[in-house]
C-alpha cells in the first residue's frame, strides 16, 4: 500500500528569543501513515507532539527533513490536509454553518455553493438546528463538533487532529471519541491524532506511535490490533488494558529519566 | 404582570424619580430666593428661552453652523482613523514611523492647538473643523490600531492554515476583530469632537452654538447658557445612543450583557 504522509527525518529546532540558545523540538522524526489509517501520537507533555502537527500542516517550517503527501513533498498549508485545533478556535464573530464555510471561502467556492456543502456536514457531526447559532451559544463538545466539520468539509487527504477533546470533560470526552469513530467511518479519512491521553489514542487508533520527552523522538510503534467498529466497552477488555500498560511504562520511563537528568 | 414590570423597569423609574427630583429642586432654590435665579437660572427660564429661541433664526444659523462642525470634523476623523489605525495595526513599519507622531499628538490637549488654528484658518467654520478633526482621530485610531494588535493569534493561525490569502484575512479575521475597538473609539471620540466644537467657539467664532454661549455667559443671560449646555449635553446623549445601536448590530456574536 502506498503511503499517504510520510515525515522523513523532520528536525525543528528553536532559538530561544530570551536567551539566543537553540532548543531542539523535534529530533530525526520519520514515520509513515497509510491511505485511511487513524494513526495516533502520544508522548510526555512538550514533546513536540503539537509542534510536529504544524509542521506537517506547514504552519511551522521544518528546520531539516520533509513531509511528503502523496508522493509530493509540502511546505505550507494546503487543501489535503485540514486542522481540527485544540482550542476550537471557531471565529467568534460567525455563525456555526458560516464558520463550517470558511475554509471554502478561502479557496474561493462560491457561497451558496459553500453553505450547501457545508450543512452536509453540519449534519454529520449532529449539529443541525444549531446551523445559525453563534459559537459562545454551545458548549465545548458541540464547539469541537464545529472545529471537526471545518476540517471535515474541505474533503480533505488528511486530517490532522490536535488534543481536540482535551478541554472537554471525561464523560463528554468519551461520548466525542465514540462521535469521532462513527463520524471518521463514514469520513473515511486518514488520520493523524495529537494526544497525551494513552486510552483515547488507544480507542481511536490503528497504530499509535509513542513520541519520548524533548527533544521529541519517534520511541516505538505500537499497533492497536483491535476490531473495529469500535465501543466504549473496550476500555474494559484485557487487550486494550495490556496496551495501555505497555504505552504507559514506555512514556513513564521517558519521564522518569527527564526528571532526573 | 404589573409587578413584574414594576420590578423589571426600576432603575428607570428610580432614575427618572431623582432627574425629576433634581428638577423640582432647582426650580424651588429659584423660586425662593435660596439662591439668585440671574446665576442658577432655573428651568421654567430655561423653557422661556427655548421657545424663544425656537422662533428665532439667528438660533438656528448657530445649530446649523455648529452642527456642520461637529458632523464633517467627525466623520472627516472617522474616514482617516479607521483606515490609518488598521494600516499601522497591521503593517509594523507604518506604525514604527507613525507611532510617535500619534503618541505627541496623544499628549497633548488638542484644543491647544486653537490659536493656531485660527490663525491658519481664520475664525470661521474651518479652524472649528480642523480641532473637532484633531481631537476625535486620535481616539479613532488608537482603538482601531489596538483592535488589530489584540486579535488573537489562534484566529490568524486558523485562516493561515486554510490558506486564505491576505485580503481574506484582513475581511475575515482583522475587521470583524477589530470591530468592537473601532467602536469604542468612536464614542469616546464623539466626546472629543463634541469638546472641540464647544472650545472652538467659545474661543474665537461669529456663531455658532458654543458663540452664543460664550456671548450669552459675558451678558449674564444664564437661561441662554443653560440652554446651549442643555442643548450639547442632548447632542452627546443621541450621538452615543445611536452608536451604541449600530454597535449592537455589529455585535450579535457576542454573548448578551457581556461588558469590554
Amino acid at each position: 500500500m502506498n503511503p499517504k504522509l510520510v515525515a522523513r527525518d523532520v528536525c525543528l529546532e528553536y532559538r530561544q528569543p530570551r536567551t539566543g540558545d537553540r532548543l531542539l523540538a523535534l529530533d530525526r522524526i520519520s514515520l509513515s501513515i497509510n491511505e485511511g489509517e487513524f494513526v495516533s501520537i502520544v508522548g510526555p507533555s512538550g514533546c513536540g507532539k503539537t509542534t510536529f502537527l504544524s509542521v506537517v500542516d506547514g504552519l511551522l517550517p521544518a528546520t531539516s527533513g520533509e513531509i511528503i503527501v502523496d508522493g509530493l513533498s509540502v511546505n505550507k498549508p494546503g487543501p489535503d490536509r485540514a486542522v481540527v485545533f485544540q482550542d476550537a478556535s471557531l471565529l467568534p464573530w460567525r455563525t456555526v454553518l458560516k464558520n463550517v464555510c470558511y475554509g471554502l471561502e478561502c479557496i474561493g467556492v462560491r457561497a451558496s455553493e459553500a453553505q450547501e456543502r457545508a450543512m452536509r456536514f453540519v449534519q454529520m457531526v449532529g449539529l443541525d438546528g444549531f446551523e445559525n447559532s453563534y459559537p459562545y451559544e454551545l458548549s465545548g463538545g458541540m464547539q469541537q463538533r464545529v472545529n471537526l466539520a471545518r476540517a471535515l468539509v474541505m474533503d480533505p487527504k488528511i486530517l490532522l487532529m490536535d488534543e481536540p477533546f482535551a478541554a472537554l470533560d471525561a464523560q463528554t470526552r468519551e461520548y466525542m471519541q465514540e462521535e469521532l469513530l462513527r463520524i471518521w467511518e463514514q469520513a473515511n479519512k486518514t488520520v493523524l491524532f495529537i494526544t497525551h491521553q494513552i486510552d483515547e489514542a488507544i480507542f481511536l487508533s490503528d497504530r499509535v506511535i509513542v513520541f519520548s520527552a524533548r527533544p521529541g523522538r519517534v520511541r516505538e510503534h505500537v499497533t492497536v490490533d483491535i476490531e473495529r467498529p469500535r465501543s466504549l466497552k473496550l476500555k474494559r477488555d484485557p487487550r486494550f488494558h495490556a496496551l495501555e500498560d505497555r504505552i504507559w511504562s514506555l512514556i513513564h520511563d521517558d519521564a522518569l529519566a527527564q526528571a532526573r537528568s | 404582570m404589573p409587578g413584574n414590570a414594576l420590578q423589571r423597569y426600576t432603575p428607570q423609574l428610580v432614575g427618572a424619580a431623582a432627574l425629576l427630583g433634581f428638577v423640582g429642586f432647582w426650580e424651588a432654590a429659584a423660586a425662593y430666593k435660596l439662591a439668585d435665579p440671574m446665576f442658577i437660572s432655573s428651568p421654567s427660564r430655561i423653557a422661556t428661552v427655548a421657545a424663544e429661541m425656537w422662533e428665532d433664526p439667528d438660533f438656528w444659523r448657530d445649530v446649523k453652523v455648529s452642527s456642520t462642525e461637529f458632523i464633517w470634523g467627525y466623520l472627516a476623523a472617522i474616514a482617516v482613523g479607521i483606515p490609518l489605525g488598521l494600516v499601522i495595526g497591521w503593517y509594523k513599519r507604518a506604525q514604527y514611523a507613525l507611532g510617535p507622531f500619534i503618541d505627541v499628538l496623544n499628549a497633548v490637549p488638542r484644543v491647544t492647538f486653537m490659536p493656531i488654528m485660527v490663525l491658519w484658518f481664520g475664525i470661521g467654520i474651518w479652524s472649528k473643523f480642523a480641532v473637532v478633526f484633531l481631537g476625535a482621530v486620535i481616539p479613532i485610531i488608537l482603538s482601531t490600531y489596538s483592535g488589530v494588535r489584540t486579535n488573537e493569534a489562534r484566529y490568524l493561525r486558523v485562516a493561515k492554515s486554510f490558506g486564505a490569502s491576505q485580503m481574506k484575512t484582513f475581511t475575515s479575521i482583522i475587521l470583524p476583530g477589530t470591530a468592537p475597538y473601532i467602536f469604542t473609539g468612536l464614542k469616546y471620540a464623539s466626546g472629543r469632537a463634541l469638546l472641540g466644537v464647544v472650545v472652538g467657539e467659545l474661543y474665537a467664532a461669529t456663531a455658532g452654538v458654543g458663540h452664543m454661549i460664550a456671548q450669552a455667559g459675558n451678558a449674564f443671560e444664564t437661561d441662554r447658557v443653560f440652554f446651549g449646555v442643555l442643548l450639547f449635553t442632548f447632542t452627546g446623549l443621541v450621538v452615543t445612543s445611536i452608536l451604541a445601536r449600530m454597535e449592537k448590530r455589529f455585535d450579535r456574536w457576542r454573548p448578551e450583557g457581556a461588558v469590554r
